[in-house]
């Protein structure tokens, strides 16, 4: 026998960046066309794994919510809701295409504005968010069948508000459903990942949208709080924090306004001693590791029965041994940049807190770039029900292990949150997959998988994890006078 | 139940087969560029087991095989040899002839290839064969029909008596596994196949379709794994049949290495059943290294 | 007849006219039993002119009390079967077709004239046969599997939301009341019911309908008194998941909606006669619901051959 082979390692793999193609500087989109603001007042888009900055973006002001909202006023009232459903849903199968024929682009600006990797983004991201138009395109002119005994009617003008943990698939999840149904939309991204968002604006101009049927303001929480509070916004959507989820709720209170919100989590991941424990084990890093744990359904409480938490914790120490953290743009990168500095101080404080409060704690040794916000996929185990690790959304990606040995004690403790978002049952036996996800206080139950998407599946939360769904025939309620 | 001695109760963890086909496909997005794929392209040269296993071979065929052994492409230089040549008993010896000083392992199936259906003494007696004519390596089939009657305990008894009639050459335990008809049952037949001593498992004859897949691959890698984390002891792994792309092999090497680990990347623990896949091979490291895409005419077909 | 009048009315050998009558006293309804308030208050509502009683006047800890029953109830009751539960429904309307007469009556004293009494009377039977027929086919109507792309089994179906307190219509005190306490306990919610202040008549007589159905205790728990003293404290209650108001002034309504973003409650206000056959409807259940999607792989193994 010949050479040994100790330590393949992969070589760089990156993405080029070459073919996209970026302004140096972007106005607010409104009315069909990008305004350049006349106040000067911008902020930069930055990459989190350089720290370079891609692109300027505006700062939205009051008067351009302002002629946002109004834009969508006249277009709701005008051409958009006299066309007929059939039209409406041939505008989104053509934005649909044309993200797919971009596909790569939008990609690659995901990656580079948002620090997710390319696997993901390209993947995961932009494929469900192409998915997702075409899915509700279909819906357009077949309403009256979604609603049995009903004529829905479109509210009007639709204020949504997205986290920068998905910019492009959250842009799609609310665009979708709303321009379906016959409203037209105010659409604000988050400031640190705006980037994609104004990309889809110059497709919807691309595909000939009426102007105004869609609009795009940028900026950071006050020109969200503009937009909810805008008298002549007929519903709010908003995806985000639970925190600012009730700050809309009790500013909306007095109106009539619509509201959707998809706030925080802390789903339980559970694996029995029966379940079968590679694939359960391949969940656990799916649930938590993916998009770097920013994932509002992430699966960051670990639930082990007892019996096998040590086998469990070795096969998971090795699995999460072979993710690879690093540049976005490599294609062979597991884990990427957490998004933003704050972020990244916020995952750090929880983890020195899970330090002190003795949980044992777990970090690959895997080297991390120079420059840039990173986070090594993070584990802790010996965690009680009472640690903070264990009840607060830390959207990072950090694993608090519990053990139980009962299934009433475990649905006991699953359920012992004020969020409700998901959950995750490991489990081989039929009968006791049925009683889980029927006790699961959660929106999204994935038995025997997890942080599975896909637009024909409604996805929202329970209790403080918000109301209304996203996706599927249960997804275009939120749009509609019914 | 069993006729021969201790009753065992085998146990296997349930498979998820979706998450198993998730999983292995995940494999196949890790993208293998510039050096890891040269030195990759190098280790599945060296890892294969060059296989004729056909009703009309003939001394010539196995005597071109055997060349091509040694002499992969011999335009490029620093080839490394295949890990072994895999023939049926009669030709062990001409095998064991034609490559002697190459250092190259002659690999023979027995245990009444390929469908195992005789008595172990026949099967014993084919082993000892092979053995005597100085096979390096035992490819033995299991008794799928005893297995798929719940003869867990015959199955394992008859992997144990060849283990011991192999002496010295290491025993590779064919599961066929496209007779298995779930991965289940492939983690079970694995089980079975480690405890009983095997050395390798191997997934196929090559006879059967489907044969060697990444998930099933994946089954019988995380079964030696999980072996490896209770004993320390390691076993090696075949997959046989229908790995006939340079690319798809890399992809086995980046599951066995994210599976197992480094350790296993060598052909002492990982090898390809394969025929065809040498010369693919080949032709991606010709393309590396002249730049030009390559054609198949320039490569010898033995 | 007045009491003076009883008592001189009163003989040995009394005929129904000498005898001195019962008054009925007023209770609330908790946990399937009758206590007064713990506060030991009373308010008198007044209709045209005439006291209707002393009414419980509800405190907060009575708030309290009434959620801790009905959140006790709730796991119990959601797991009845669907079946189950449409007989309780219509065990109700059983219940209250036998006192017609009685709750006829009493919509008299409250106000409405005899017809529009009787005519909602027989419409609240009605409505809860109506929404006992739906207790096991709601679900059917709104929940989905949904053709996910993947290989995956992907269900969606509803769900109770838990603990509903209801705001019973000011003007309409049985019809309104039967109207939204039905779709909400349909589906395996309990719930709190606050008694049109005005007119609390009906909500208590009804306690007494529903605690002869078969309805466990807890299910539905219904309280006497004021909204302005109690808003704050059912609509920043932590352990009530949703809030039902009809007829509210809208100031009352942003209120409770304000108090109720502490938890994300959800709020829905009605304001419907409840007189029109359209208000009765399964989307009223649905409105107490919550969608929940499940995932499970579908193995890939078919008479073509293994895909693994």
């Amino acid at each position: 026998m010949t050479q040994k082979n100790k330590h393949w390692n992969l070589s760089p793999a990156p993405e080029s960046t070459g073919h996209i193609s970026l302004k140096e500087r972007y106005g607010v989109f409104i009315d069909g066309e990008f305004r350049m603001p006349d106040h000067g007042n911008v902020f930069s888009s930055v990459n989190p794994s350089t720290g370079e900055v891609l692109a300027e973006i505006t700062e939205s002001s009051s008067a351009e919510v302002d002629q946002a909202v109004a834009a969508a006023r006249a277009a709701f009232t005008g051409e958009w809701s006299k066309m007929g459903g059939g039209e409406r849903g041939k505008y989104l199968y053509r934005l649909a295409r044309l993200l797919q024929e971009k596909s790569r682009e939008f990609a690659v600006i995901e990656s580079l504005d948002g620090g997710k990797p390319i696997r993901e983004s390209r993947d995961v991201d932009v494929p469900l968010a192409a998915a997702h138009l075409f899915y509700y395109a279909g819906w357009a002119d077949k309403l009256s069948y979604a609603f049995p005994n009903r004529s829905p009617r479109p509210l009007g003008v639709a204020g949504q508000i997205i986290p920068w943990n998905f910019p492009l698939l959250m842009a799609a999840w609310k665009i979708a459903p709303a321009l379906a149904t016959g409203n037209t939309v105010v659409l604000k991204p988050a400031e640190t990942t705006s980037l994609t968002a104004l990309k889809l604006a110059e497709l919807i101009q691309e595909a000939g949208f009426p102007p105004g049927v869609v609009n795009v303001v940028t900026g950071h929480g006050n020109v969200g709080a503009a937009i909810v509070n805008h008298n002549d916004v007929d519903k709010v959507a908003f995806t985000g924090s639970t925190e600012v989820g009730k700050m809309i709720q009790k500013a909306i209170a007095g109106t009539n306004k619509r509201c959707t919100l998809e706030l925080g989590g802390k789903a339980a991941n559970i694996v029995f001693d029966d379940a079968a424990i590679d694939q359960a084990v391949e969940g656990i890093v799916n649930g938590i590791y993916f998009n770097q744990g920013h994932v509002c359904c992430a699966g960051s409480r670990l639930f082990v029965q007892e019996s096998i938490h040590d086998e469990l914790i070795e096969k998971l120490k090795h699995r999460m041994g072979t993710l690879i953290v690093g540049d976005p743009m490599d294609k062979n990168t597991d884990v990427g940049a957490i998004n933003s500095q704050e972020q990244l101080a916020t995952i750090e404080q929880y983890i020195e807190v899970g330090k002190q409060e003795g949980a044992e704690f777990y970090q690959p040794d895997c080297e991390l770039p120079q420059v840039g916000f990173w986070c090594r996929p993070t584990l802790f185990t010996d965690v009680a029900q009472s640690n903070r690790r264990a009840q607060e959304d830390i959207f990072g990606p950090v694993l608090a292990v519990q053990t139980f040995r009962t299934v009433a004690e475990v649905i006991q403790k699953a359920n012992n949150t004020p969020y409700g978002l998901s959950a995750g049952v490991w489990t081989d036996k039929g009968s006791k997959i049925f009683n889980m996800t029927s006790q699961m206080k959660a929106g999204v139950v994935w038995a025997n998988t997890y942080n599975l998407f896909d637009p024909t599946s409604p996805f929202g939360g329970f209790k403080e994890s918000g109301f209304g769904r996203e996706g599927g025939l249960h997804g275009l309620s939120a749009y509609l006078e019914i | 139940m069993n006729q021969s001695g201790t009753a065992r109760v085998f146990s296997s963890p349930a498979i998820d087969q979706v998450g198993v086909v998730e999983r292995a496909k995940r494999f196949t997005a890790r993208s293998i560029k510039s050096q890891a794929k040269r030195q990759g392209l190098g280790m599945v040269l060296s890892m294969i087991d060059l296989t004729t296993l056909e009703g009309m071979d003939t001394e010539g065929k196995v005597k071109q095989l055997c060349y091509k052994a040694q002499h992969l492409h011999d335009s490029i230089d620093g080839l490394p040899n295949v890990a072994a040549v895999c023939v049926y008993p009669n030709f062990v010896g001409l095998a064991k002839r034609s490559l002697a000083g190459s250092g190259i392992k002659v690999a023979s199936v027995a245990t009444a290839f390929p469908s195992g259906n005789s008595s172990l003494e026949i099967k014993l007696a084919d082993v000892s064969m092979a053995v005597s004519e100085g096979a390096d390596e035992i490819d033995m089939v299991i008794s799928r029909g005893r297995f798929h009657r719940g003869d867990y305990n015959f199955v394992f008894d008859e992997i144990a008596a060849v283990k011991a009639a192999c002496g010295e050459s290491r025993l590779k335990t064919i599961l066929e596994t496209g007779e298995l008809g779930s991965l289940d049952k492939v983690r079970l037949a694995s089980d079975i196949a480690i405890a009983a001593g095997a050395d390798f498992i191997k997934t196929s004859t090559g006879k059967i379709q489907p044969a060697a897949t990444m998930p099933v691959t994946l089954v019988m890698l995380e079964a030696i794994r999980d072996h490896f984390q209770k004993t320390g002891l390691m076993v090696g792994m075949k997959p046989a049949g229908g790995i006939s792309k340079a690319k798809l092999a890399l992809h086995y090497l980046i599951m066995v290495k994210e599976t197992l680990g480094d350790d296993w990347l060598d052909p002492k623990w990982f090898r390809f059943g394969a025929s065809s896949l040498a010369n693919d091979v080949l032709m991606q490291i010709a393309k590396q290294q002249t730049g030009a895409y390559q054609a198949a005419n320039y490569f010898a077909i033995d | 007849m007045t009491v003076e009048e009883s008592n001189k009315n009163s003989g040995e050998n009394s005929a129904k006219s000498e005898r001195l009558e019962v008054l009925k006293t007023y209770k609330m309804y908790i946990d399937g039993k009758f206590p007064r308030t713990e506060s030991a208050r009373y308010y008198q509502p007044v209709v045209n002119g005439s006291s209707l009683g002393n009414v419980c006047l509800a405190s907060r800890k009575d708030v309290r009390n009434a959620v801790v029953a009905a959140r006790s109830a709730q796991a119990g009751w959601s797991r009845r079967t669907a079946y189950n539960r449409a007989q309780i429904l219509y065990r109700i309307a059983e219940m209250l077709e036998g006192r017609s007469q009685q709750f006829s009556e009493e919509l008299v004293r409250q106000g409405l004239d005899v017809e529009t009494a009787e005519i909602h009377v027989s419409q609240s039977i009605d409505r809860l046969i109506y929404y006992a027929g739906w207790c096991d086919k709601y679900q059917q109507v709104f929940s989905a599997v949904n053709p996910v792309a993947s290989s995956h089994f992907n269900f969606s179906t509803l769900e109770p939301v838990g603990v509903v307190f209801t705001v019973a219509s000011r003007d309409c005190p049985l019809l309104g009341l039967v109207s939204l306490i039905a779709p909400v306990i349909a589906s395996g919610n309990t719930c709190v019911v606050l008694a049109s202040e005005k007119c609390p008549l009906s909500a208590v007589t009804f306690a007494e309908v529903l605690a002869t159905s078969d309805v466990p205790g807890g299910v539905v728990n219904i309280l006497t008194g004021r909204i302005k003293e109690l808003t704050e404290h059912f609509s920043r209650h932590l352990d009530v998941n949703a809030i039902a108001c009809d007829g509210l002034e809208p100031g009352l309504n942003t209120e409770i909606k304000e108090f109720a973003s502490e938890n994300i409650k959800r709020v829905k206000i009605y304001h419907q006669d409840w007189s029109t056959e359209a208000t009765a409807n399964p989307y009223l259940i649905q409105d107490f619901c919550e969608v929940k999607t499940t995932w499970h792989p579908i193995e890939q193994i078919s008479e073509s051959g293994a895909a693994y």
